[in-house]
């Protein structure tokens, strides 16, 4: 019996994958359980395995290939089975349709505003990179540059980070700057606070922001709050960083955006990059920041590329918000993963005829509140975008800013596209409705210019 | 108080200087603490405030074997490490007044001071907070790579927090140079020890993690000593973290507010009669004939007119400009 072997999904966020190493020859015979070929994910390298008895019959790909997407054909299959059956797990997720993936802004638009925001020369050179690579890079060149610099976590040295951001930091800084810790979130985030009292400059990872909740307070009691009760004296230049909010399909307890939560804290400066240049300049910035910063990264926006301006020292300032997408006739703001959804509305409006502008606010505390006031007063109408709740939610509090600093500029009422007020459920097409979605902000957008 | 205590010698083996420099900073800490509760009746202190009276050995004989650079944090009965480890007390009792002459500005109060020059890290409010971030300041310590020992305070009612074993395991692990002092002083606020912890001798809660720990008398300043001393050389010599359990006793309620009832007059009436630390010390300085009466007596003078002074800085400095509200949020990128 014939069929196919597909490329599997082996992690929840796994859009495509690498062949990194074939293990049989074309005609060699298996059984199920021999592994057939190392696959490389997202997260890892991983083996995959023959589950059935047969002979593969002729490999589709070349090893060493690249970007395959999940299901795609990868070899050929002759069953020992004569009853049919597909030799392929079934894919985690299912395979997504080509508009979904990446819907990642054009390359010039990025090098205009990459230009504006920072100063680069005009001549400087941009290069294609992970977000994953991007955050990796910023704090290798952190400890270089400073030795009380350090990063701990959960799986950080030997494994190279949960979702492989930390690679190579170990080989190159040793053990006694890249700390492996125990499952123990409260007892480590305490004792990297107790380090930056000290004069270190921790990096403290979660391996998802999820498990911050752990910690929390000491991320808010001690860290943000011991500068003002010490009168000055205390300061805690610490970061704590890791995946934040929903990944794919991992339930409740682990889809939590803890945006709200942290832009709460006064003490505590928060950044929340959407771009692979904004994650490694703001990192860059938060690591030499003498107060304590939030991190909040998205697992799902690792793998995504970007152009990343290649210069020595590239810095992105904390509370600095910035311009995507010009345009006069309505605000989208949004930070994070809500601006993937946000810039592919902005692309769909501009077809109906309506130019938004968009703004990534990238940092959450301070809040770049004049940025979007400006550009409402030009405008006149806001719609905020985020994967968090909705109740006391990033956006409630820029409609609120809006109403009481550009009432007079607004021909509608500012809207709030957030997540759904429920637990994140696991069914896929449960998980698809709770999540905001580029179609509700279209229709944000159409309902505040009554178009 | 139940448990094996360490045996030690009950006649003074310090030096003249020594054990009036204790019974001096004992009676100041008592002697503080009195004030401060005078002035907490009057008005003039407010919100929680935890007196230490009754617990002095445990800091003073610590604080005796602690050399420059070693730090000391605490949770909320915070006053007398303060004293102890060399802060000014008028600086001390102006941030329980919500003074700007306080070390915190008056931002901090009662259970959050601090001292970078005097290495006191606090003064901290959560119960069992303090102890991971102890484990942190020994990290830094060994990260940098120079021989401070960080001592690390904890009550008997911490030390059912889940939090301070998961500084165990790490501390242990790492091999840090802490010595965590348990504060056994029976009452966790009104729930006595044998009413909510399952094992009664919190020095074995290391045994899971290899932390060799004992039980120490907290009410004999030399004792205390003694044993701080072999910790603190222990964690200097690289071995890893060490526990002391000191058994000791408040006399007052757990906070001001506290009307105690839930232990007699006579438990109270006992411990102060009988194992009162300061007059244990003040006997024992007399029958080894260390000392004489009228030099004891001259250091109860200096001790009032240090806390009369410390009351008149407290009540004569300013409240805080209305800006200090707005400042020390952020240091400066």
């Amino acid at each position: 019996m014939a069929s196919l072997i597909l490329l599997p999904a082996l992690s929840p966020t796994m859009e495509t994958g690498k062949v990194s190493k074939w293990l049989v020859k074309e005609g060699q015979t298996v059984t199920s359980g021999d592994i057939i070929a190392e696959i490389e994910t997202d997260k890892a390298v991983m083996e995959f395995e023959a589950i059935d008895d047969g002979t593969i019959t002729k490999l589709l790909v070349k090893e060493g290939s690249r970007e395959i997407a999940v299901n795609t054909p990868i070899a050929e299959f002759e069953s020992d089975v004569a009853v049919p059956a597909s030799v392929s797990p079934p894919p985690a997720v299912p395979a997504k349709k080509p508009d979904e993936v990446s819907r990642g802004p054009a390359a010039a638009s990025m090098l205009q505003v990459a230009a504006r925001d920072t100063e680069l020369p005009s001549d400087v050179e941009f290069r294609s990179q992970t977000v994953r690579e991007a955050i990796r890079d910023a704090m290798a060149e952190e400890m270089r540059r400073d030795s009380s610099v350090f990063l701990m976590g959960e799986e950080v040295a030997e494994y190279e980070g949960a979702y492989k951001v930390s690679q190579g930091l170990l080989a190159e800084f040793g053990a006694e700057r890249v700390v492996d810790t125990p499952i123990t979130e409260h007892g480590f985030a305490g004792l990297g606070v107790g380090t930056a009292f000290a004069g270190l400059k921790p990096i403290v990872e979660f391996m998802t922001m999820n498990f911050s909740m752990q910690a929390i307070d000491h991320i808010v009691n001690s860290a943000a709050k011991t500068l003002y009760m010490s009168g000055g004296q205390m300061g805690c230049p610490i970061v704590f960083r890791g995946p934040n909010g929903a990944a794919a399909r991992v339930g409740a307890q682990h889809s939590q955006d803890y945006a709200a939560w942290y832009a709460h804290i006064p003490g505590l400066k928060v950044v929340q990059p959407f771009s692979a240049a904004d994650a490694k300049g703001l990192l860059k910035s938060a690591i030499r920041d003498p107060n304590p910063v939030v991190m909040l990264e998205n697992e799902i926006m690792y793998g995504h590329s970007f152009d990343v301006p290649v210069v020595d020292d590239f810095l992105v300032p904390i509370g600095k918000a910035r311009i995507w997408r010009n345009g006069s006739d309505v605000t989208l703001v949004s930070f994070g993963i809500g601006m993937k959804h946000t810039l592919a509305a902005a692309d769909e409006l501009s077809q109906l005829g309506i130019e938004a502008e968009v703004i990534d606010l990238r940092s959450l505390r301070p809040m770049d509140t004049a940025s979007v006031i400006e550009s409402v007063k030009r405008t006149n109408r806001c719609v905020t975008v985020e994967e968090g709740w909705p109740v006391g939610s990033i956006g409630n509090h820029i409609g609120s800013v809006v109403m009481q600093r550009a009432f007079d500029w607004l021909d509608a009422p500012v809207l709030n596209c957030t997540g759904k007020d429920v637990p994140m459920p696991y069914a896929a097409n449960l998980e698809k409705l709770a999540l905001v979605s580029v179609d509700e902000i279209v229709a944000a957008a159409r309902s505040v210019t009554y178009r | 108080m139940s448990g094996k205590m360490t045996e030690t010698n009950v006649i003074p083996d310090a030096s003249k200087a020594e054990l009036l420099g204790y019974y001096r900073d004992m009676l100041l800490v008592r002697r503080f603490e009195e004030k401060s509760g005078q002035l907490y009746g009057m008005g003039l202190i407010g919100g929680f405030c935890h007196l230490y009276i009754g617990q002095e050995a445990v800091v003073v004989g610590v604080e005796a074997v602690a050399q420059e650079g070693d730090k000391r944090i605490t949770a909320y009965r915070d006053h007398g490490h303060m004293l102890v480890c060399g802060m000014d007390p008028g600086g001390v009792m102006a941030e329980l007044t919500g003074r700007e002459g306080g070390f915190s500005k008056g931002k901090g109060g009662s259970m959050h001071m601090f001292s970078k020059d005097r290495h006191f890290y606090g003064g901290h409010g959560i119960v069992g907070a303090q102890v991971p971030i102890g484990a942190g300041l020994s990290f830094a310590d060994r990260y940098l790579g120079n021989s401070c020992v960080t001592f690390t305070y904890f009550g008997d009612g911490a030390a059912n927090q889940g939090q301070i074993y998961e500084t165990f395991n790490m501390a242990s692990l790492w091999k840090l140079p802490v010595v965590f002092v348990i504060e056994n002083n029976q009452y966790a606020m009104g729930t006595s020890l044998a009413r909510a912890s399952s094992t009664a001798q919190l020095f074995t809660r290391g045994r899971a993690f290899d932390i060799p720990g004992e039980m120490v008398d907290g009410m004999d300043v030399l004792a205390v000593k003694a044993r701080a001393s072999a910790a603190a050389k222990h964690c200097r010599d690289g071995h890893g973290p060490y526990i002391l359990e000191m058994m000791t006793y408040r006399y007052r309620g757990h906070s001001m507010s506290d009307p105690a009832k839930y232990r007699s007059r006579e438990e109270v009436q006992r411990v102060r009669t009988e194992r009162d630390p300061i007059n244990m010390l003040r006997d024992a300085i007399l029958q080894s004939g260390a000392a004489v009466e009228a030099e004891l007596k001259a250091i109860d003078s200096e001790i009032k007119i240090v806390v009369s002074e410390a009351e008149k800085f407290a009540r004569e400095s300013p409240e805080p400009d209305a800006d200090a509200l707005w400042t020390d949020i952020y240091l400066p990128s």
